[in-house]
């Protein structure tokens, strides 16, 4: 365990400093490549938890097709530089409960449930493989997984829709 | 984790690394030779013997060529840019199976760095961070030509990866796992490529847009944007792009040749193992000459039809070879499948010559 806990801890410093980098950078070409690094870090995290799948796709889905996006945005409307914000009056207080809300779970759970973390011997081998993944998607969450396809159906739709050329 | 596997695993890198850069070094003589064949001419044939140390003075001569930086460039991101562009090249074959197990002083090693299981998403994740690179190049570079040819290389790579993703499906499908080595060994009687003739179609059309190959190159079409994502790049830096392009033809051969003609396999390779990597080479050569000979004979693609061409073609039929792969594997009749891929393919065919036509009675008569 001390290699993988060295590697968490390298991680997590490295998670925090793209974190902070997104968001104090002040332009958001380089916001958006330390979003990248911070998915590619979570991915790594996935990697360490024992979870490949899940870790591939999340830089496939994030890092690779959303995040592409995103820069396409940024460059194509030259909205590099952000400059001063004019943010609604509300969102300051909203952001500062909410941070502190998260701030007072974590540690509620930091110390409430320490050391209940499920030990690594206990992990079965097929343990996060696709074909395990598949059967629970498609098995006991059918549901919500379908209702997920819905909801990107409908934000599909209404992208063709805004993008119709009216002829 | 002994250190034994870990001296294994670093020797079994830098050989699938330094064999990456040295293909690299002499695709580009095999592809200026191919090509000046193909147009009649010699092509390199000055620097040594057969012109084989024209890579070398290549090399010698970028090293020492003058290295420029526009001063209104973003300098972090443009001299990352290059070095983003390669290692997603680099790192893409790490889960290839180069080879079965041989046995070497009376020990076994497996011819592959690692077995993944899930290989193939492996594969689409490198893919799909391969393109900001290019973008990044185009930005940083503060010109407009290369802006241009960055936010085009970034439209068609997105485009073409949902193709090029739907037709990894069909290996899949018929092996029923996601690991290349199991998807290579499910191949020993017969290759993939009969039972998905149309899957390889739709692979290899997309994959030479994924690699910026003609007819697909439009991030550098010379005409109309000099040099598109590099034309501000010079020396080491154009190099290492260069470098990159050329890798990734031979990584997405390698892959071909993996998901759908064989991999290692073909004669004598299960007696003499050693076989393995010599027949994936040889594979892979002859994909990359199909790709020169591509390039040597189509003409570049107008951008707004490459667009329609990958969303209004090429995605439907990957999709269509999806269902009729998953339709042939769930009946168990597995010869159903490329009867009506092909079907499919000639149908869409019919329907696009259709519309075509009509648009050109109409706007042109």
């Amino acid at each position: 365990m001390p290699l993988n806990f060295t590697l968490f801890l390298i991680l997590a410093v490295i998670a925090i400093a793209s974190a902070l980098g997104m968001l104090f950078s002040k332009n958001a070409v380089y916001s958006a490549l330390f979003l990248i690094l911070n998915f590619a870090v979570a991915a790594f995290f996935y990697l360490i938890l024992d979870a490949p799948f899940i870790a591939l796709t999340q830089i496939t889905v994030y890092a690779g097709a959303i995040m592409v996006l995103f820069l396409f945005v940024i460059m194509l409307l030259g909205a590099e530089q952000t400059g001063r914000m004019t943010a609604a009056r509300w969102v300051r207080p909203t952001a500062i409960t909410l941070a502190a809300l998260l701030v007072v779970e974590t540690i509620y759970i930091m110390f409430t449930q320490k050391g209940t973390i499920a030990s690594l011997s206990s992990i079965p081998p097929d343990f996060g493989a696709p074909e395990v993944v598949g059967q629970f998607l498609f098995n006991q969450y059918l549901l919500p997984f379908e209702v997920t396809s819905i909801l990107l159906l409908a934000a599909m739709i209404g992208a063709i829709v805004l993008t119709k050329r009216k002829s | 984790m002994t250190s034994g596997l870990i001296w294994e695993w670093i020797i079994k890198s830098l050989v699938i690394v330094f064999g990456l850069l040295t293909g690299f070094a002499y695709l580009t003589l095999f592809e200026r030779k191919a090509l000046a064949r193909i147009q009649v001419r010699i092509g390199p044939n000055r620097a040594g013997p057969l012109g084989l140390l024209q890579p070398v003075a290549d090399a010698v001569k970028l090293i020492f060529k003058e290295e420029l930086i526009p001063s209104k460039a973003d300098k972090i991101i443009f001299i990352l840019a290059p070095i983003i562009t390669v290692i997603p090249a680099l790192i893409i074959l790490a889960v290839l199976p180069f080879g079965g197990v041989i046995t070497l002083f009376g020990k076994q090693y497996s011819l592959s760095l690692v077995d993944l299981n899930v290989g193939v998403l492996y594969i689409t994740a490198v893919a799909s961070i391969s393109v900001y690179g290019i973008v990044l190049a185009g930005w940083a570079s503060n010109n407009k030509y290369a802006m241009l040819g960055g936010i085009r290389s970034s439209a068609q790579m997105i485009s073409y990866e949902l193709a090029l993703g739907l037709s990894f499906i069909g290996p899949i499908l018929l092996t029923g796992s996601m690991s290349m080595t199991d998807i290579v060994e499910t191949q020993k009687p017969l290759w993939f490529v009969v039972y998905q003739p149309l899957g390889v179609l739709v692979f290899w059309i997309a994959t030479l847009a994924e690699v910026n190959r003609a007819p697909f190159d439009m991030p550098e079409a010379e005409q109309e944007l000099t040099a598109g994502y590099h034309t501000e790049y010079s020396g080491m830096k154009f190099a290492l792009f260069f470098m990159a392009e050329y890798i990734k033809m031979i990584a997405v051969s390698a892959i071909a040749a993996t998901m759908f003609f064989g991999g290692y396999h073909f004669f004598w390779e299960d007696k003499y193992p050693i076989l393995g990597p010599i027949w994936l080479l040889a594979k892979v050569v002859a994909l990359l000459f199909g790709m020169i000979w591509i390039r040597a004979t189509l003409p570049r693609i107008r951008y707004d039809r490459l667009m329609a061409f990958g969303w209004k073609f090429l995605f439907p039929l990957a999709l269509a070879n999806v269902f009729f792969t998953a339709l042939g594997v769930i009946l168990g009749k597995l010869w159903l499948i490329p009867v009506l891929t092909m079907v499919a393919l000639l149908v869409a065919i019919y329907l696009v010559s259709m519309s075509q036509t009509r648009r050109w009675n109409k706007n042109v008569l």
